[in-house]
């Protein structure tokens, strides 16, 4: 390729970065409390709180995710005739998705704190809340940190399924790029974008692993 | 005059098929120390974990001071206070664990003054002052920045101990405070118990050291298969009691 179409197609892949960054983002931030929700919810007693939520955890984790962006762009209009922004029914697709494996790692982690720990806190008066927000949770973000590493670094490259539904985020462009150009090169490009915020994302969570090695 | 702390009525429990606990009564007044003993699965522990509501009772009476906190009609199920009035029982008592349950994230003064300071609303240097000096108080003035997985058992167990007594419990449970740790180091936590019997701390002890219950306790219980066998002075009931059952029990425990 020569130097002059080959900045203008990194610099439309940078651009499209910052969608996959907010994919990336968004999804994170909708998930994660919805999967601690839905952990809660996994773990509750009463029946008509946790059949439902294995039921949504079910159809989360047993179909592809690209079939589920497909469903939430296209089952509104083919329902109700209403569309969704292509982004955000992507972002509603992740994050459904996403809380749930988020919510089995909360769950597991919850469940592997010692009911001692919440047995001392319950003498000493804590309340239910301060117990789970003081107590529990510091030590649950301890021992989740190995699979919830793994799973921010394949949100990242899922993003690229976005396209399915034509958000454009980087690997759209890199696809587009490739044709325009008849080259693989954007492709293996995307491939060094995308390993570049992995090794962000690895490195963040060996450094939070290595804050957190002060207590066992 | 005496003023009684807790009192225990009829306590019965139940796992599944399993009694554990069969009508257990018992009373304690302010500033006594009362040993519990017993073999293993007589339901001693389960008898601290319902009078510090971590298990719920089936039926029976127990009262903090005036309050009750359970109360049951002959053969009808317990009925709990409100949750304020249980809240005010919870304030009355501190319990020690058998295997510390410090809070591993916290420092050894984080651990004793986040109670005082979040429950009891202390402010954070009044809360650290008191700390300060429990931690003088059970040896461990110049471990406060420690974390609990850097200090020995006994010295765990010391920090636990501080903790419960932090938010100034009228009434101090110990299970089996020194059976979770090397021999060698039991000593240290008898005599932190010591020292608190010297200044009249009200105390429950489930504990398998008989020469301990037997120094320093004013009562002694034996508890076999969820009933109270023998209630009196140690000598009474580790010595004259004549029982057969706490014959071979001490028999049992002088052999090991």
């Amino acid at each position: 390729m020569k130097l002059e179409p080959l900045m203008n197609m990194l610099q439309r892949m940078l651009e499209a970065s910052t969608v996959t960054l907010e994919v990336f983002f968004l999804t994170l931030i909708f998930s994660l409390p919805l999967g601690l929700l839905v952990a809660k919810g996994r773990m509750s007693h009463l029946k008509i709180v946790n059949i439902p939520i294995k039921f949504y955890l079910l159809i989360m984790r047993g179909t592809p995710l690209i079939l589920q962006l497909i469903f939430f762009y296209f089952a509104p209009y083919s329902l109700f005739g209403i569309t969704f922004d292509r982004f955000w029914a992507a972002i509603l697709a992740f994050s459904l998705n996403y809380a749930a494996y988020f919510s089995e790692i909360f769950r597991g982690g919850i469940q592997s704190i010692p009911v001692g720990q919440h047995e001392a806190a319950a003498i000493l008066g804590f309340s239910k809340a301060q117990t789970f927000f003081k107590i529990i949770m510091p030590q649950v973000i301890k021992s989740i940190i190995p699979p919830m590493g793994n799973e921010f670094m394949t949100l990242v490259k899922d993003t690229a399924l976005a396209q399915t539904i034509g958000v454009m985020e980087l690997f759209r462009i890199a696809n587009t790029s490739s044709s325009q150009y008849f080259s693989t090169v954007p492709i293996f490009v995307a491939g060094v974008f995308y390993l570049i915020m992995n090794a962000v994302v690895s490195y963040g969570f060996s450094f939070a692993s290595k804050k957190l090695e002060y207590y066992r | 005059m005496s003023q009684t702390v807790l009192k225990m009525q009829s306590i019965c429990k139940s796992f599944e098929d399993i009694e554990v606990l069969k009508g257990i009564s018992f009373e304690v007044q302010k500033g006594e120390i009362v040993s519990i003993i017993g073999p293993s699965g007589s339901g001693k522990s389960t008898l601290l974990r319902c009078a510090t509501m971590l298990e719920k009772a089936d039926s029976g009476n127990i009262s903090y001071d005036d309050i009750n906190m359970i109360i049951s009609d002959v053969d009808a199920p317990a009925i709990y206070a409100d949750k304020k009035a249980c809240k005010q029982i919870n304030r009355k008592f501190g319990l020690v664990f058998q295997n510390f349950n410090l809070f591993p994230h916290f420092s050894v003064i984080q651990n004793i003054v986040e109670a005082p300071q979040r429950v009891a609303g202390i402010s954070k240097s009044e809360a650290t002052k008191i700390a300060r000096e429990l931690l003088s108080k059970v040896g461990l003035a110049d471990r406060e920045d420690a974390y609990p997985c850097q200090l020995s058992g006994g010295q765990q167990q010391r920090v636990a101990i501080a903790r419960a007594l932090a938010m100034n419990p009228d009434i101090l449970f110990f299970d089996e405070p020194t059976s979770a740790l090397d021999p060698e180091l039991t000593g240290e936590i008898l005599k932190v118990i010591k020292s608190l019997a010297d200044e009249k701390m009200t105390m429950v002890i489930v504990t398998h050291e008989m020469n301990f219950a037997r120094d320093i306790s004013d009562r002694v219980i034996f508890m076999d298969e969820g009933v109270v066998v023998a209630n009196g002075t140690p000598s009474e009931v580790l010595e004259a009691s004549g029982n057969p059952r706490i014959n071979q029990f001490l028999n049992k425990i002088s052999k090991e």
